[in-house]
């Protein structure tokens, strides 16, 4: 799934897009949607996939960067896969749009008390404790968590794991 | 109905009758064993065709596909027997032609143990299939049968692949036969289209003074050439088709241009590039017939009518564009247009066509033009010509004029070299009252030649027309005019005696074909032979070249009509 993005994006302004592809809960569906981003040379950034429905269908939170343009044949292509319900970009739409993330963060009893200042500033919580290190559990935009990944790294972060985002539409509008 | 003493071979069976099918084209082996036994056990009607290469058996489905308009079907074995079909899906899915590929597969449990011919056939073929099942319950048989079946024959049409575990097909099926189709995410577009946005394109159309009508496979497929042809008689359009359109408005009609692209005529070619209006229908825009994309009708207003939304916008954007069934929109666009006066336009159409005519010097050696223009001439262009690929493949596009639907048959979005012969057959199979004259090139039909044995089998009447320059002919006249005719990889020394070849099956009959003076007598022995086949070796000028064309990604404006005496710059579009 890594081609060059100027392949993609054909000299055409790249832009971070979130589609929802309400999907078929069959096997081979993942294989048959990461094929067409593949085959036009795009990269996914994030990609959440769950149960929908009565369970016979699954949700995918899909972002990818691409022009408008080279993204809406994307679209096209994914509409017309057999097992795609149908497939929305929510990009500068009016979207809740979040991501979760796990940060464990090497903090010793000496330097815990600025980490939780961060983690309390930020509304996350700690998950975990042990003598050297806690686990931070965020929830928000991707930017936040993005600022939130900033300032615990400076204490010495372990590891980190992102869910990659996941959008609802707002109102009643349905995703 | 309920059937608990069936298997699911048998069920397999019994739903491919539901469906009408006529003829399997197959190839037995292990994994599908369970299937071919149900074949006999059924005691069922249609007919297995038993091929000799399962490439071989793609082709003649597809080709009885083109030639009905009905799904072909292929039977083979897993592992190598199912990655043997991939050219012929793959060159299926590029011509949107009805398919279903049934393959058999290793049991349940060894499936991912790279089990002995287990080859993961559904990953394989993903990109290559309209849709494509790997049934894990004896069960889903007939649901997955019906719902192939309509994928692969409605909307936009595609191969659709059906792998079954040898365990699925041996294991009981105790459910009804007639199953409902379960595709909530299908969607073929066949009637819903923007009747507004057909309102628009009659008021553009009435606007225009140089209209152009580009008809491509999408009207065959949807059987509108009646609509077509009134549209263009109403408007007194002249109608270009694309390649594989051929067919879908008589090429003897006065409004015909013939078929435009990369090697279509010149009066087309020069007509789209000069046109104020370009209507297509029922066609992808490919490469090959728009050259430089940016530069392809560029002043024109430009209209899309395509049952497929991905094709919208996909190579030329277009102010118009109306996803929807080629006959239905049109019968709907019919209500709304009226006559047009465009008596200037098609006499400047005529200066292009007395300008530059299609043709070629009967001078020299034996020439591959002679042979199928006399071929045209005696059969009264009433026979199902099917191609192979190659130089011989366009100048049997442009000598064999096509009046009617699915009488011209060709590899054109993959260019799939050993289609003819095969292909052939299975038009034959699904029209035993025609003449099928099947035009090949000697690289080519070397990459099929066993099916000669099928052929001779069934003892269908088909004539082989081997096009025999010794050479790959397209290849070579690239490296001709764009590479200083420096040539790689092109003679083809080593042929074999193709009469020999040819007779050495049982049936078979076989000509030489040397002198032009010979041409019209050598056609007229072998459209006389009906009990089998017959080839027909032709010995043409070795190296003749292809005109008019394109150079690939060149706009239409840069068309040679004739060798050009410097040397060219290497084609930068694509092959
Ligand atoms: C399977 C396959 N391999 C290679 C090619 C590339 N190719 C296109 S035309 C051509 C030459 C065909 O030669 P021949 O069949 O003798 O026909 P001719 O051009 O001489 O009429 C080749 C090699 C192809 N189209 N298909
Ligand atoms: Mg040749």
């Amino acid at each position: 799934m890594n081609a060059p993005a100027t392949n993609a994006t054909n000299g055409m302004p790249a832009e971070s897009h979130n589609l929802s592809v309400y999907v078929a809960n069959k096997p081979g569906v993942l294989a048959r949607i990461a094929q067409v981003f593949a085959r036009r040379g795009y990269n996914i950034d994030s990609l959440v996939v769950s149960p929908a429905g009565d369970g016979h269908y699954s949700r995918m939170t899909i972002t990818a960067q691409g022009s408008r343009e080279g993204l809406d044949q994307v679209m096209r292509q994914l509409a017309k896969l057999i097992d795609v319900m149908r497939c929305v970009d929510h990009t500068g739409e009016d979207a809740v749009v979040r991501e979760m993330a796990l940060v464990k963060v090497g903090a010793g009893i000496e330097d815990r008390t600025a980490a939780l200042q961060v983690v309390d500033h930020f509304g996350a919580k700690t998950v975990d404790l042990t003598d050297r290190s806690m686990t931070v559990l965020a929830t928000g935009e991707s930017g936040k968590l993005d600022a939130l990944v900033g300032l615990l790294s400076r204490h010495r972060i372990i590891e980190l794991v992102r869910t990659g985002k996941v959008v609802m539409a707002r109102g009643e509008q349905v995703t | 109905m309920t059937t608990d003493a069936m298997d699911g071979g048998q069920a397999l069976i019994r739903c491919l009758e539901n469906e009408g099918v006529e003829f399997i084209f197959g190839y037995s082996g292990g994994a599908a064993i369970p299937v071919f036994d149900a074949l006999v056990t059924t005691r069922t009607k249609i007919r297995m065709v038993l091929v000799r290469h399962e490439q071989g058996a793609v082709h003649m489905a597809d080709g009885y596909a083109r030639a009905t308009g009905k799904p072909g079907v292929v039977l083979v074995t897993s592992g190598p027997g199912a990655t043997n079909t991939l050219t012929g899906i793959l060159t299926a899915h590029m011509d949107s032609v009805p398919l279903v590929a049934i393959t058999g597969q290793q049991i349940r449990p060894m499936l991912g143990k790279d089990a002995f011919q287990e080859a993961d056939i559904f990953g394989i073929t993903m990109p290559v299939v309209k849709h494509s099942y790997l049934v894990k319950d004896t069960n889903d048989i007939p649901r997955v049968v019906r719902e192939a079946f309509l994928i692969a024959s409605t909307g936009r049409p595609g191969p659709v692949l059906v792998d079954l575990p040898k365990d699925v097909t041996s294991g009981p099926c105790t459910t009804d036969l007639h199953a409902e189709p379960d595709l909530p995410g299908y969607h073929p577009n066949a009637d819903a289209f923007d009747r507004g946005e057909v309102v628009r394109i009659a008021e553009a159309l009435a606007r225009a003074r140089r209209p152009v009508i580009l008809a491509g496979h999408g009207v065959l497929i949807a059987r509108a050439e009646r609509e077509l042809q009134l549209l263009a008689e109403r408007i007194q359009a002249p109608v270009t088709t694309t390649l594989l359109g051929k067919g879908a408005f008589p090429e003897t009609h006065p409004l015909s241009l013939g078929w435009m692209g990369m090697h279509g005529t010149a009066y087309a070619n020069k007509a789209v590039s000069e046109c104020d209006l370009i209507l297509a229908v029922g066609s992808r825009f490919d490469d090959r017939i728009v050259g430089q994309q940016d530069r392809f009708c560029r002043d024109a207003v430009r209209i899309h009518i395509d049952v497929d939304s991905a094709e919208m916008g996909k190579m030329i954007p277009c102010h118009h564009t109306c996803v929807g069934d080629a006959r239905a929109v049109l019968q709907e666009l019919l209500l709304h247009v009226d006559a047009l006066d465009t008596a200037e336009w098609l006499a400047r159409i005529a200066e292009f066509r007395r300008r530059y005519p299609l043709r070629f010097r009967r001078k020299g050696g034996l020439k591959m033009q002679h042979v199928i223009q006399e071929f045209y001439r005696m059969t009264e262009g009433r026979a199902i010509v099917v191609t192979d690929v190659g130089q011989h493949q366009m100048w049997a596009a442009q000598f064999y004029l096509t009046d009617h639907p699915n009488r011209f048959l060709s590899s054109g979005g993959a260019g799939t070299m050993g289609f003819g012969l095969p292909a052939a057959i299975g038009a034959q199979f699904g029209n035993p009252e025609a003449t099928v004259v099947a035009f090949v090139g000697d690289g080519g039909f070397q990459m099929t030649s066993y099916e000669l044995a099928t052929a001779a089998l069934h003892r269908l009447p088909i004539k082989v027309v081997v096009l025999n320059n010794h050479y790959l002919g397209m290849v070579r006249q690239w490296q001709e005019l764009f590479y200083d005719d420096r040539r790689s990889g092109v003679d083809l020394e080593g042929n074999p005696d193709f009469v020999k070849l040819a007779e050495s099956y049982p049936g078979v009959r076989g000509f030489n074909l040397r002198r032009g003076a010979d041409v019209r007598k050598v056609i007229r022995r072998a459209l006389d032979v009906t009990d089998g086949p017959c080839l027909i070796n032709a010995e043409v000028e070795k190296t003749d070249n292809v005109f008019p064309m394109i150079p690939a990604g060149k706009p239409l404006e840069d068309m040679i009509v004739e060798r050009p005496r410097h040397r060219m710059e290497k084609p930068t579009g694509s092959t």
